[in-house]
């Protein structure tokens, strides 16, 4: 508690600005590249109050706070890949909408390419068997004697 | 007293069910006529029952009836009248009551229009139907009755949640029971079928209407709740992968999957297995989507844990029905007759191919839906599965079935020739080609993702057109000839060609609008103006007042075009004292090229607002390709060759002129 007090004050020693909600005009930073990269990470972060929706896109008061967060980073010199990380080492990993390639998420992120590769594989397997197979022999004169017989000559 | 009646009605409907889902078995075991025509009775009875349940259960949410507690719990005497009616499904218990009016409603068309079918397999099917209206009439009288009463009543309700206030979401939710229950019944018929042994070509002829019925009420109620967060939500969003929408897409893939399967089936008698299954999964993806939504299990493992009976419940109606049903299908689909084969390059082939995708895709939005939830029961880490995962996975999986798509009307059944195919396509590939190209010259950002959008837009869009001039022989033949061979072609052609076509608009709509977005969000004071999309908005004022059951503040803001009259937006902010909620109403104008979107946000604290104001080109699109779809799919309907009381022996001529179109 006392650490996130610590924290709002110094954010608003940092960026002084009114306080306000949403991607507020107030939040901007002044280099566009910056700004860009800023409203880039926003759409990867959870607003961890909301129901399902980035920071980037909720009035929560959370969202607001880590938006000025990571722009404090990014002026910080921070790279994105660093922000992510300042962030997700203090709110937890349910914070990053797009989930890191880890050992948690491996299923996550192989099972799709595999059920593609492998189904389409076991498609192909399947069809070139079927070609593979034998043709039909024919039949052999004596077979063919008797089948008429059994059939029933029509003619 | 009405509220009692119509309690009493939802147990006699449950009772009906049971005699409905056992009766006619034995009936159709034994052979016993008698028993086998119960069903049909049965399926009409159960449907009144349940429907005077629902009718009693609306009237006491118009007359405002506050002692019942769930007329309490989400309505209020101010509220508008549309809402007291619409408000009716905006609960847990409604909505179960509005599923299982549809899963009656369509037991109850079966019996109707079900005439030609062969008594067993319609006593059968009629009877699983009956099946599934118990398990979800026990589910809805144990843990969730609509009837409860509230003793001592109060005098007013709690009124409904402020954003199902609204016409998108009023009417969104029948559409999309109606496409999730539709499919029911066909899992009731490949049910039956497994119980009966036989898959053919007069099978899918049966259930292929049903599952065209279904699949287009989803895509209906899909489009509708995607354009409802679209312009409620204040975002410019219309697609969030937020767990809701990804049940109600679950179904949908599948469906589509099996409406292209089932076709395959009636046609060349092949598939027979698969297409079972994909019926199984599909209702199965059904019931996941709705009763997992609606247990809160998605939000939290938690929410599931305070109220562990319904949890309990659904989990166990799931494993029967999906985990029955699986088991039939394992022990009975081995007997099924083996389909005839066919090459890879063909229009079989063509649909496996997409059949795979769309079942990868599924399992994609699966996996990323409930992953958050499993790595929370085997870790306990709490992550999230953003959009960000949706669009690395899922997005790459359909872009080749895009491709396929257009390519696999054209091959022939059995055996195809792909050069051939794309020689006749050959219009559709230089404009995809092309498309991209001149893009690219008008905006040298543009990101490769969004010019492979394009192509494959354009692909799907003129791969269509070139598709319907060959057949009507445009290239051949004189204009007024083709013309009349174009007029001819069967609906199901013209089905698939708009479904297809709709496609296509979809896609564009989705690319363009997420690629090339404009967006201003400024702070801004009375006589203040801003720039967007070349427009100007003049930023009037905000002026606030009480109306009905909120107090709204709204923003006039006029808007100046060159060269077109000057029009004025009223976006507005509305808050619902009883609920305690807010809600933000966009004010929308649109061309049908591009939506100017304008959001009011907060109060800037210097006595100006936040707007927020987006140009979404083509957005538009996204909807009117969904109806394209759905009509196309309700076009396909309408062909002579899929009524059901098709007479079982066919004149000699119908079947050469479908050998001819085949």
């Amino acid at each position: 508690m006392i650490l996130r007090l610590l924290f709002a004050a110094v954010l608003l020693l940092v960026i002084e600005q009114p306080s306000v909600h949403a991607v507020e005009p107030a939040e901007r930073l002044a280099d566009p590249t910056l700004e860009a990269r800023a409203r880039g990470l926003s759409k990867e972060l959870r607003c961890l109050v909301c129901q399902n929706q980035s920071i980037d896109e909720s009035n929560a008061d959370l969202a607001h706070d880590l938006r000025l967060l990571l722009r404090q980073r990014l002026v910080a010199g921070d790279t994105d890949q660093q922000v992510l990380d300042y962030i997700a080492a203090r709110y937890g990993v349910f914070v990053l909408l797009d989930p890191p390639f880890a050992p948690l998420t491996w299923v996550l992120w192989l099972t799709p390419p595999v059920l593609v590769l492998g189904g389409g594989g076991l498609l192909l397997l399947r069809a070139r068997r079927r070609r593979l197979e034998p043709p039909v022999p024919e039949l052999s004169r004596e077979e063919s004697a008797r089948a008429a017989l059994l059939l029933g000559d029509q003619r | 007293m009405l509220v009692e009646i119509g309690h009493f009605a939802l147990i006699l409907a449950m009772l009906v069910a049971l005699v409905q889902g056992t009766v006619p078995l034995v009936g159709a075991s034994v052979r016993s006529r008698a028993l086998m025509d119960l069903a049909r009775p049965a399926a009409l009875l159960q449907f009144g029952m349940v429907a005077l349940a629902f009718a009693v259960f609306m009237h006491a949410h118009i007359i405002s009836d506050f002692s019942v507690r769930n007329v309490f719990e989400n309505s209020h005497t101010a509220k508008p009248m549309l809402y007291k009616v619409t408000g009716v499904w905006g609960s847990h218990e409604g909505s179960m009551m509005l599923w299982v009016v549809m899963l009656t409603l369509f037991g109850g068309l079966v019996a109707v229009f079900g005439r030609a079918l062969p008594a067993s397999l319609r006593a059968r099917t009629l009877a699983i139907q009956g099946l599934l209206g118990f398990g979800t009439l026990l589910f809805i009288i144990a843990t969730s009755n609509p009837f409860d009463r509230l003793f001592p009543t109060s005098a007013d309700g709690r009124d409904l949640n402020p954003l199902l206030q609204d016409p998108g979401l009023a009417f969104h939710p029948p559409f999309l029971y109606f496409g999730y229950v539709g499919f029911s019944i066909t899992y009731s018929f490949a049910i039956a079928a497994l119980i009966e042994g036989r898959v053919g070509a007069q099978w899918a002829r049966w259930v292929r209407p049903w599952a065209l019925v279904a699949w287009c009420g989803l895509t209906i109620g899909i489009a509708l709740g995607s354009w409802w967060a679209y312009y409620v939500l204040g975002w410019g969003g219309w697609w969030y992968w937020d767990p809701v929408e990804n049940a109600s897409f679950m179904p949908w893939l599948l469906g589509t999957a099996l409406l292209h399967s089932a076709a395959v089936v009636e046609k060349r008698e092949t598939l027979q297995r698969w297409t079972v299954l994909l019926a199984i999964l599909t209702f199965g993806m059904s019931l996941i989507g709705t009763f997992l939504v609606r247990s809160g299990v998605l939000t939290s493992v938690h929410s599931f844990a305070v109220d562990p009976t319904r949890g309990v419940f659904i989990l166990a109606l799931i494993a029967v029905v999906i985990g029955g049903g699986l088991l039939l299908y394992a022990f009975r689909a081995p007997g099924l007759e083996t389909g005839n084969p066919f090459a890879p390059v063909s229009r079989e082939g063509a649909l496996v191919f997409n059949n795979l995708l769309l079942c990868a895709g599924m399992a994609t939005v699966f996996l990323g839906t409930f992953y958050p939830l499993f790595a929370e029961v085997w870790s306990g880490v709490k992550l999230s599965v953003g959009p960000q995962f949706f669009d690395a996975t899922f997005v790459p999986i359909l872009m080749p079935g895009i491709v396929a798509m257009v390519i696999g009307p054209v091959l022939a059944w059995r055996r195809g020739d792909l050069a051939a195919a794309l020689r006749r396509l050959s219009p559709a590939l230089v404009g995809a080609l092309l498309a991209p190209v001149v893009v690219f010259l008008l905006a040298r950002t543009a990101p490769p993702a969004a010019l492979a959008g394009v192509a494959l837009a354009v692909w799907a869009m003129l791969g269509v057109l070139t598709d319907l001039a060959d057949r009507s022989g445009l290239a051949r033949l004189p204009l007024r000839a083709a013309w009349r061979r174009l007029r001819h072609l069967p609906r199901g052609t013209w089905g698939y060609a708009l479904a297809h076509f709709g496609v296509g608009v979809l896609i564009a709509g989705i690319v363009v609008s997420t690629a090339w977005r404009s967006e201003r969000i400024e702070s801004m004071h009375a006589g203040d103006t801003l720039e967007i999309a070349g427009r100007t908005l003049h930023f009037v004022g905000v002026t606030e007042g009480d109306v009905a059951n909120y107090h709204v503040e709204r923003a006039q803001i006029l808007v100046e075009r060159p060269g077109a009259a000057a029009i004025t937006l009223y976006p507005e902010r509305r808050w619902y004292p009883v609920a305690r909620s807010q809600t933000t109403n966009t004010a929308i104008t649109t061309n049908g090229f591009g939506d100017l979107y304008l959001a009011l946000g907060d109060r800037d604290g210097q006595g100006g607002w936040v707007l927020r104001a987006y140009y979404n080109p083509l957005v538009p699109w996204i909807w009117f390709g969904a109806v394209l779809a759905a009509l196309g799919g309700l076009l396909s309907l309408s062909d002579r060759r899929l009524r059901m009381r098709l007479p079982a022996a066919r004149a000699p001529g119908a079947v050469a002129a479908r050998a001819a179109d085949s």
